[in-house]
C-alpha cells in the first residue's frame, strides 16, 4: 500500500530522497496540485460578492471545500471557520476568548505546546491581566495529567491543549482534558497540527470546544488553516479581524457582526488553498487507515528500534507505540542537532533540528539545544528509516 | 558532501573551553532564533578598547568555533573596529570577499551553506554589539 501512496507524491520519486519532515509540513498529492490549478482556470473569482459565471463556480467550489472539511472532522460546516494557517486560527481562538477575560481569570496552558498555540495567551494575560498557569510534562514528554486538578481549578476559563506534540509525538487524553476543563465551566481549545496528517479526527466527540489544525501539514497547500468550534462558542467568540465579508448592518456609529463561520473570515478568503485542502482530505479520507496506522507503527518502531541501538542516542518522547503519533525527537551525546540536521541532508535525508517551536518543553525537559526530529506520513517506507539510519552513524563519525 | 565543514580546524577552534570574564564593562547576547543558539558576551574596556574578553556559547560547532575566533580577535578593537570585523566575516561568507586575516579561512567551507551563515556570524555581530554599547 505505501508504494501506492507514495506514486501519488510527485516529490517522492527523486532517487535518493528520504523525506523525514512531515510534521513541519507534509508533502502533496499531484492531484491535490492538479485541483487547485484547475480551480485557477475555471473558476477564480472572489466568493460571496459575485453573481457571473466565474463568481457561482468559485462560491461552489469553496461552500463545497467547507462541506469536506466538516466531513473530515465529523461537523456540520457551519462550525468550519477556514483561516489563513494554524497559527493564525489559534489567534482567533485565543483573542475570541481571551478578550473577555481579566484579573481574577485563569488560562491553563500545556508545556507541549508549539508557540502558535502559547504566545497568544501569554501575550493576552499580560494584556488583559489574567494569570497563565501551565500543564506540566513527565520526564516521558507526556502532559502530566497527575496534576491536572490541582491547576484547573474553577478560576480557569480557558485549558489549551495540543492533541498530538510535534516534539515528543505523544498524544494527549483529550477526553480526561475536556472532563477537568468542563468541570468547572472552561473551554478546551486543542491544537490538532500534529494529529489531523494522521487520520479523520471527530473534535466533538473527543471533547474538543475548539480545533485547529493546519492544510500545509495535513497533505494541502499553504496559507490554509481551519478554526472548527462548536456552533454555541463561535456564536460567543469576537472576531480578531474585521472587514469585509463578515458584517451584518454597517453605520456610521457601529456595526454587527456576521453569523459563524462568515464572522470569522473578513476579507477574501483563501479560495483555492480550501479548495486544494478539501481534495487533500478527500484523499485521506479514501485511505485505509487501519492499515495505515499499523504501517506507521512498524516503522515508528523500527525507527525507536534503531535509534535505541546507537552509542549516546536520548529518544525523547514515548519509548513505545501507545498513544504516540510518528514523530520521533532524539539527541545525540556530543552533537548539535544542527550539525546533524546538515550533514544528514547532505546525505539526502531531510529531518529538521532545533527546538521546534517549542521553548517551553525544551526548557522544561533540558534540552536548551533542542533536538533532532524526524516525522513519517503514509507516504514513508523502511528506506527512508533505514536511510537515516545509516546516516545519522556517519554523520555522528564526522562530528566526533 | 559538506563534511569538509567540519574540519579539525573548526572542531579544534570549537573544542576549546570559552573564557570567562567577571566583572565586565559591557554585555551583549546574540540569538539565532532559527536555531536556539545563543552567545553572550563579556568585555572589559579601557580607551575605548576591549582589554578583556569572555564569552558564553550555546550553539553548533560552528556557532562554538566562531565563538572561540571571535575572543581571538576581540582584544584591541575598538566600536568601529568590531562593527568592521563583523562586515569582514559577513563580506567573506555573503559576497565573497578574501579572508581579512588567516585564521578567518577556516570558515571558508561555509561559505555555499547560507542557512549557516548566521551560526558564524552571530558571536561576531555580539561582539560589535557589546563594543558598540560600551
Amino acid at each position: 500500500m505505501i508504494k501506492s501512496i507514495r506514486e501519488a507524491f510527485p516529490a517522492l520519486g527523486r532517487p535518493g530522497f528520504h523525506y523525514l519532515d512531515s510534521a513541519a509540513m507534509a508533502q502533496i498529492p499531484g492531484m491535490v496540485s492538479e485541483t487547485i490549478a484547475h480551480l485557477n482556470r475555471t473558476a477564480r473569482s472572489n466568493v460571496r460578492r459575485g453573481l457571473h459565471e466565474m463568481a457561482r463556480r468559485a462560491d461552489e467550489a469553496y461552500d463545497g471545500a467547507r462541506d469536506s472539511v466538516g466531513r473530515f472532522l465529523s461537523a456540520p460546516p457551519e462550525e468550519v471557520v477556514f483561516t489563513g494557517g494554524c497559527t493564525l486560527a489559534l489567534n482567533m481562538a485565543a483573542w475570541g476568548l481571551g478578550c473577555a477575560l481579566g484579573p481574577g481569570d485563569e488560562v491553563v496552558v500545556s508545556r507541549l505546546e508549539h508557540h502558535s498555540a502559547c504566545l497568544p495567551w501569554m501575550a493576552l494575560a499580560k494584556e488583559r491581566g489574567f494569570a497563565l498557569r501551565w500543564l506540566g510534562v513527565t520526564p516521558e514528554g507526556r502532559l502530566d495529567l497527575d496534576g491536572l486538578g490541582a491547576v484547573v481549578t474553577p478560576r480557569c476559563k480557558v485549558v489549551v491543549a495540543t492533541h498530538a506534540s510535534n516534539v515528543t509525538g505523544a498524544v494527549s487524553d483529550l477526553p480526561r482534558l475536556a472532563e477537568a476543563a468542563h468541570a468547572v465551566g472552561a473551554v478546551l481549545l486543542v491544537d490538532g497540527a500534529q494529529m489531523v496528517p494522521h487520520g479523520p479526527v471527530d473534535p466533538r466527540a473527543l471533547g474538543a470546544d475548539l480545533y485547529a489544525f493546519a492544510g500545509h501539514k495535513a497533505y494541502g497547500p499553504t496559507g490554509i488553516g481551519v478554526l472548527w468550534g462548536r456552533a454555541e462558542i463561535l456564536a460567543g467568540m469576537a472576531p480578531l479581524v474585521v472587514g469585509g465579508g463578515m458584517v451584518g448592518a454597517v453605520e456610521d456609529d457601529g456595526f454587527t457582526l456576521a453569523d459563524p463561520p462568515h464572522r470569522f473570515e473578513a476579507g477574501t478568503p483563501p479560495v483555492a488553498q480550501a479548495v486544494g485542502l478539501a481534495a487533500a482530505l478527500d484523499w485521506m479520507g479514501g485511505l485505509d487507515w487501519q492499515a495505515v496506522h499499523q504501517q506507521e507503527a512498524a516503522l515508528t518502531w523500527h525507527l525507536l528500534d534503531g535509534l535505541r541501538g546507537m552509542d549516546g542516542v536520548r529518544i525523547v518522547g514515548p519509548l513505545g507505540l501507545e498513544a504516540r503519533v510518528p514523530v520521533v525527537s532524539f539527541t545525540v551525546a556530543g552533537c548539535h542537532p544542527h550539525d546533524l540536521a546538515h550533514l544528514l541532508a547532505e546525505r539526502g535525508v531531510a529531518v529538521r533540528g532545533g527546538a521546534h517551536c517549542a521553548r517551553p518543553l525544551m526548557s522544561a525537559l533540558g534540552l536548551e539545544e533542542g533536538t533532532l526530529r524526524a516525522s513519517l506520513a503514509p507516504y514513508s517506507d523502511r528506506a527512508d528509516v533505514d536511510a537515516l539510519l545509516s546516516a545519522l552513524s556517519e554523520a555522528v563519525a564526522v562530528l566526533r | 558532501m559538506s563534511d569538509e565543514l567540519y574540519g579539525a580546524a573548526i572542531k579544534e577552534l570549537a573544542a576549546r573551553e570559552p573564557a570567562t570574564l567577571d566583572h565586565p564593562d559591557a554585555s551583549a547576547t546574540q540569538d539565532n532564533p532559527l536555531c536556539g543558539d545563543r552567545v553572550g558576551i563579556d568585555i572589559r574596556m579601557e580607551g575605548g578598547r576591549v582589554v578583556a574578553f569572555g564569552h558564553r556559547v550555546k550553539g553548533c560547532v560552528l556557532c562554538r568555533a566562531a565563538s572561540t575566533l571571535a575572543a581571538e580577535q576581540a582584544v584591541g578593537l575598538d566600536a568601529e573596529g568590531a562593527a568592521e570585523l563583523a562586515d569582514q566575516v559577513a563580506g567573506m561568507l555573503k559576497q565573497g570577499a578574501d579572508p581579512a586575516f588567516p585564521a578567518l579561512a577556516a570558515f571558508l567551507p561555509v561559505r555555499p551553506h547560507k542557512s549557516r551563515h548566521n551560526c558564524v556570524l552571530l558571536p561576531f555581530r555580539a561582539l560589535a554589539k557589546a563594543v558598540g554599547g560600551a
